[in-house]
């Protein structure tokens, strides 16, 4: 029993010791989330770390296409949800713009020299996002807004 | 499915659940993917042609001097925001700045009657918008909404000539505040979406039909033209209506009454 102990602390302990080990090499190749942001308190984005940094493009497109062809807005991999997790926030606690300088995206761009024109059209801090469940179930009852129900060809 | 008429036939219903039995329980599951979502939830499946999305306007309830629904359109769609580029003439700005809802006042001069209607983005089932786009940027959802994808929109601008409703608009200048929902660039062509940013949401409105209910006027109806219960087919079963210009065969999802 001891030494299953003894075990299950040293592999806590090499743990420990690579997380920091990994954590430290995050640092050294720019960890460039905010501390004011909600990206800062969670483990990791929506796929691991590694995968985001080279990949997060590929999400970002595919998920514009389910989107906009799909009205899929539902997935977390959209490029608003970036933005309301990635945003940092100022001493008046007011966003600021993530394409701004020394914000998210604006600092890791610039350190990879990669142009980005997302937010010549997309808002740059959250404001008005879709339709959410609260506003939505507030409208339920008014005329002129219908329950959906199934068609003909559904029943 | 699970949603029933109220009118269903109770005994054939107890029949059925008497029948199917334990084959019910296999079964639940792959009903409830056609679940209608009621819960106001994202959606996370495509859209389908199982709904087409569509408004009657009735233009006898439609006021004159009301601009609710442009409001309304406006602010949901982040077109407030826009600002006239320094030193523009007024009345340029005017004609063109993004708008999705023109509101329309028809004057007869033989009689004198004055008909006010909202005019937007009918929504056809063929749309000459889509015919034209070189790029394939103008296109219809599967649900019938009729949009544009900038993300391949080049602002040629053929859709806004192709148009019969004169119901697109081009920004001419880069945007500086913008809507989450409502992204808006420089030299893209844009115009009314049924707020699909709603619908996607599963909250079945517009904020036109919405603002004018709350203004008494009842005179947009929004709703689903495949349903036939739904809220839109039953007024449109009600009431005489006419799509515009249906001389051009377009089929179009917004119709009206009165004209």
């Amino acid at each position: 029993m001891a030494t299953i102990m003894t075990k299950g602390v040293l592999l806590a302990l090499l743990a420990a010791v690579l997380g920091v080990g990994s954590a430290a090499y995050a640092e050294g190749v720019g960890d460039f989330v905010l501390p004011s942001s909600k990206a800062a308190s969670l483990e990791n984005c929506v796929e691991p770390t590694e995968y985001m940094r080279r990949n997060h493009f590929e999400l970002i497109r595919h998920q514009r296409d389910e989107t906009v062809y799909g009205g899929i807005r539902g997935d977390s991999h959209g490029l608003s949800g970036c933005v309301s997790c990635h945003v940092g926030y100022d001493d008046t606690g007011a966003p600021i713009e993530i394409d701004a300088e020394g914000q998210f995206c604006r600092s890791c761009h610039a350190y990879a020299s990669v142009e980005m024109n997302c937010f010549d059209c997309h808002a740059t801090v959250p404001r008005g996002e879709a339709w959410n469940h609260e506003v939505a179930a507030a409208h339920a009852h008014l005329t002129g807004s219908a329950p959906i129900g199934p068609t003909a060809a559904e029943r | 499915m699970n949603h029933e008429n109220e009118s269903m036939n109770q005994g054939r219903r107890d029949f059925l659940g008497a029948a199917a039995g334990v084959s019910a329980a296999a079964v639940a599951p792959g009903v409830f993917l056609h679940t209608p979502v009621a819960n106001a939830a994202a959606r996370t499946d495509p859209v389908t042609d199982l709904h087409r999305w569509g408004l009657l306007v009735d233009t006898s309830k439609c006021a004159d001097g009301c601009t609710a629904c442009v409001d309304a359109c406006d602010s949901e769609n982040g077109l407030n925001l826009q600002s006239k580029p320094h030193g523009q003439d007024e009345l340029k700005w005017e004609n063109q700045r993004a708008v999705w809802i023109r509101k329309v006042k028809l004057q007869d001069n033989l009689t004198g009657h004055v008909t006010n209607l909202p005019l937007m983005c009918q929504h056809c089932e063929h749309p000459p918008c889509v015919d034209v786009c070189p790029t394939g940027a103008s296109f219809k959802r599967a649900d019938g909404i009729v949009m544009v994808d900038r993300h391949t929109c080049i602002g040629c601008r053929y859709c806004m000539m192709a148009c019969p409703y004169k119901a697109r608009s081009f920004i001419h200048e880069q945007v500086d505040h913008k809507l989450t929902r409502a992204p808006r660039g420089k030299g893209c062509v844009e115009s009314c979406n049924l707020c699909a940013h709603r619908l996607d949401s599963g909250d079945i409105s517009t904020a036109c039909a919405e603002a004018c209910s709350a203004e008494g006027h009842q005179a947009l109806i929004f709703g689903d033209l495949k349903d036939p219960m739904g809220p839109l087919r039953q007024a449109l079963a009600k009431t005489p209506s006419r799509q515009i210009r249906q001389d051009l065969g377009l089929n179009t999802g917004v119709r009206y009454a009165g004209i």
